[in-house]
């Protein structure tokens, strides 16, 4: 890139440039531009205001100055903006040890995501030791500072709570043990389909993905709500098994575990197979043509190339699957019976019904302690996959 | 080939899985009877009755404008995020930031929705801001896990790019924000449509982050649309899930094609200059041949 690294000023020489007439005259353009948007739009709400529809010249005029007040408010904020953005990508090109150039190009993507979702973190742990209240907020603050001096209340409560309560540790069991056995399935039906697709010719290849890819981009609710119709009592599977005579009664399906796994499988099949695709069509035939020509069978070239070669690809299917099916909350809302126990479901209950938001607090707090080492797998593989290294 | 046979077999078998239930899904959506499990005959009566619901269309309106805002600035915060994890090998901190955007795609949603509202909550308490929770913060938790989604797509493109383009403008003395906006950008650009595309669906659809995060009177479509399904199927859920769907349908279909007409073009461009070329440089050597006759012959 540039080649002058021996003095590093603040702010480099170069951006301080000064403006050619055409840039000029576009910032102008745009501010008169927004002077004349704001302009009719308070035009607008001053004659529909008022009881009469006539404009008199006094209300032109006072509209005319509010809107170049308010672009002058909006630039003000703007430039602030940008004064915070600039401050911040100064402080983080210190910390990261970069030039001022990509500090502004990491500051957005950096600051965005440490204050939406690291810092809430520390919250939901903050909030999991509170007490719960009957206020607004409902909880009770940890720091209090009354008599010259702070008092520090941390409450354990709600993490002996689950000792106590075996449907705590019932419902993270049930979780853990619902969301593992579909991950399998949806590994068993997925990678012969990702299979499949890898070895199919590359027109039909496009379309195939584009076919596995939809659902990812439709709403879970509708999936699930259309089996909430097939699987219901005189639903259409009942229709028909007791129209082939296999049974006399409709059976059961909705609202048991059957249809929770039968949800999740298929809700999350899709996201099984687009990375163990990704994998597998990267992989090189000629090392099974060699396998074969040295007399191994179908099957142990298979078991012995293609999947271990295939192992990232597994690995970031099954994360992606079971770490989101812990947590999932619509499927057995839906579709799960009283005696479907998911601790997404009961930290919904817990936030919601029971607006008990520190033992919510608490449940997440455990969640994430339980899923801390796949998240960690699934991160670090994913890292590889960004770089281009896998 | 048998092996191949079972793969080929699953495959079909599987897709039918996926797509059975949402064909009928549409088709008793069609369907006249109020008894949604019994076939009374062709009908669009439910469509309409669809328009006559002013809670709800309100509710579409709100979810497209979030989505709309939506993909924008995740458009935006991911191609960032991809640049940086693609183009800049070492910075301390770099394990951290890789951590902070691959993780919004598999955390449980239950966990980032909860954890966002403490987050707003406390702010409100501390800066004053946000009053109220509706579009604004919505937005930013929309925000926050369709970045992600775009960083992967976006640097799965910048992967793939010829990384001696835009060594090249640099070289001839182009600024790297001139670089980025003259030649990354406009090489990536299918790719940034599909990310843009992608995140407007994932916002439209996102139930439990944006029921967490809203206020009172800010509900989106699907906060309607689950509360309507909690009580049980109903014929105008159904017409309502049918117009998502093919609404979703649409969306990746245009995302693809305009991808495929992108790379049709870049390819059909090399193609075009790698013949010039060859034309060029046989040109030069004909006019070489003419001009300059070996001398020992």
């Amino acid at each position: 890139m540039s080649l002058n690294t021996s003095s590093k000023p603040l702010i480099p020489r170069r951006w301080l440039h000064r403006p050619s007439a055409a840039q000029v005259a576009a910032v102008i353009g745009v501010v008169i531009l927004a002077v004349l948007i704001m302009w009719v739009r308070n035009l607008i709400s001053f004659s529909s205001s008022a009881d009469d529809v006539t404009l008199t010249f006094h209300d032109v005029v006072w509209s005319l100055g509010t809107a170049i007040w308010q672009v002058t408010e909006g630039l003000a904020y703007l430039f602030a903006g940008l004064i915070i953005y600039m401050l911040l990508s100064v402080l983080i090109a210190r910390l990261t040890g970069l030039r001022l150039g990509r500090g502004f190009v990491l500051a957005g993507p950096f600051s965005w995501l440490i204050l939406f979702f690291l810092l809430p973190f520390a919250i939901v742990l903050k909030i999991s030791f509170s007490i719960a209240d009957v206020a607004i907020p409902p909880y009770t603050e940890l720091l209090t500072y009354a008599d010259q001096q702070l008092d520090i209340a941390l409450n354990f409560g709600n993490y002996l709570m689950f000792t106590e309560d075996p449907l705590y540790l019932q419902a993270y069991l049930g979780s853990l043990k619902i969301a593992g056995i579909s991950t399998l399935i949806c590994l068993f039906m997925g990678y012969p389909m990702a299979y499949a697709i890898a070895r199919a010719r590359k027109d039909v290849q496009t379309v195939l993905l584009l076919l596995i890819m939809m659902p990812t981009w439709t709403a879970i609710l509708i999936r699930v709500y259309a089996w909430m119709g097939l699987l219901s009592t005189n639903g259409l599977i009942n229709e028909f098994l007791m129209f082939i005579g296999v049974i006399h009664e409709p059976l059961r399906l909705l609202n048991t575990n059957f249809a929770v796994y039968l949800g999740i499988v298929y809700s999350y099949l899709p996201f099984m197979i687009l990375p163990l695709f990704a994998n597998l069509v990267k992989h090189d035939l000629t090392l099974l043509e060699a396998a074969s020509d040295l007399g191994a069978s179908r099957f142990t070239s298979f078991w012995r190339i293609t999947v271990p070669l295939s192992k990232n690809g597994i690995i970031a299917g099954c994360m992606l699957v079971f770490i989101p099916a812990v947590g999932e909350f619509v499927i057995p809302e839906l579709l799960g019976g009283p005696e479907t126990l998911m601790i997404g479901r009961v930290l919904w209950q817990e936030f919601f019904n029971n607006r008990d938001w520190p033992v919510a607090s608490a449940l997440a707090v455990v969640m994430l302690i339980i899923l801390i080492v796949p998240i960690i797998l699934f991160n670090r593989n994913q890292a590889k996959e960004l770089e281009g290294k896998l | 080939m048998r092996g191949l046979k079972f793969t080929n077999l699953m495959l079909v078998m599987g897709l039918l899985f996926i797509y059975l239930p949402m064909v009928i899904l549409v088709i008793y959506s069609f369907n006249a009877s109020r008894l949604v499990t019994v076939w009374g005959g062709w009908s669009v009566h439910w469509y309409a009755g669809l328009l006559n619901n002013s809670q709800l269309m309100g509710a579409v309106g709100r979810s497209l404008e979030i989505a709309f805002y939506t993909a924008i600035s995740s458009v935006i915060l991911g191609t960032l995020a991809a640049f940086v994890m693609t183009r800049i090998p070492r910075f301390r901190g770099r394990t951290v930031f890789g951590g902070l955007v691959t993780a919004p795609l598999v955390m449980p949603e239950v966990i980032t929705g909860l954890s966002l509202l403490l987050l707003f909550v406390s702010m409100a308490q501390l800066i004053g801001w946000p009053q109220d929770r509706g579009v604004v913060t919505i937005w930013i938790a929309h925000t926050s896990f369709c970045a992600s989604y775009v960083a992967v797509v976006v640097s799965a493109r910048l992967r793939e790019l010829d990384l001696s383009i835009e060594e090249a403008a640099m070289d001839l003395g182009a600024r790297p924000w001139k670089v980025f906006m003259l030649i990354t950008i406009p090489m990536i650009a299918p790719s940034l449509a599909a990310g843009g595309m992608m995140s407007f669906a994932l916002s439209l659809d996102d139930l439990v982050l944006a029921s967490f995060v809203s206020g009172p009177g800010s509900t989106t479509l699907p906060m309607e649309v689950f509360s309507a399904v909690r009580l049980g199927v109903k014929p105008e859920i159904n017409a309502i899930a049918s117009l998502i769907l093919l609404a979703v349908s649409l969306f990746t279909f245009l995302a693809w094609y305009f991808t495929r007409r992108a790379e049709k073009k870049r390819l059909e461009g090399l193609k075009e200059a790698m013949e010039s070329t060859v034309t060029e440089s046989a040109n030069e050597r004909d006019v070489e041949r003419f001009t300059a006759p070996p001398t020992n012959s």
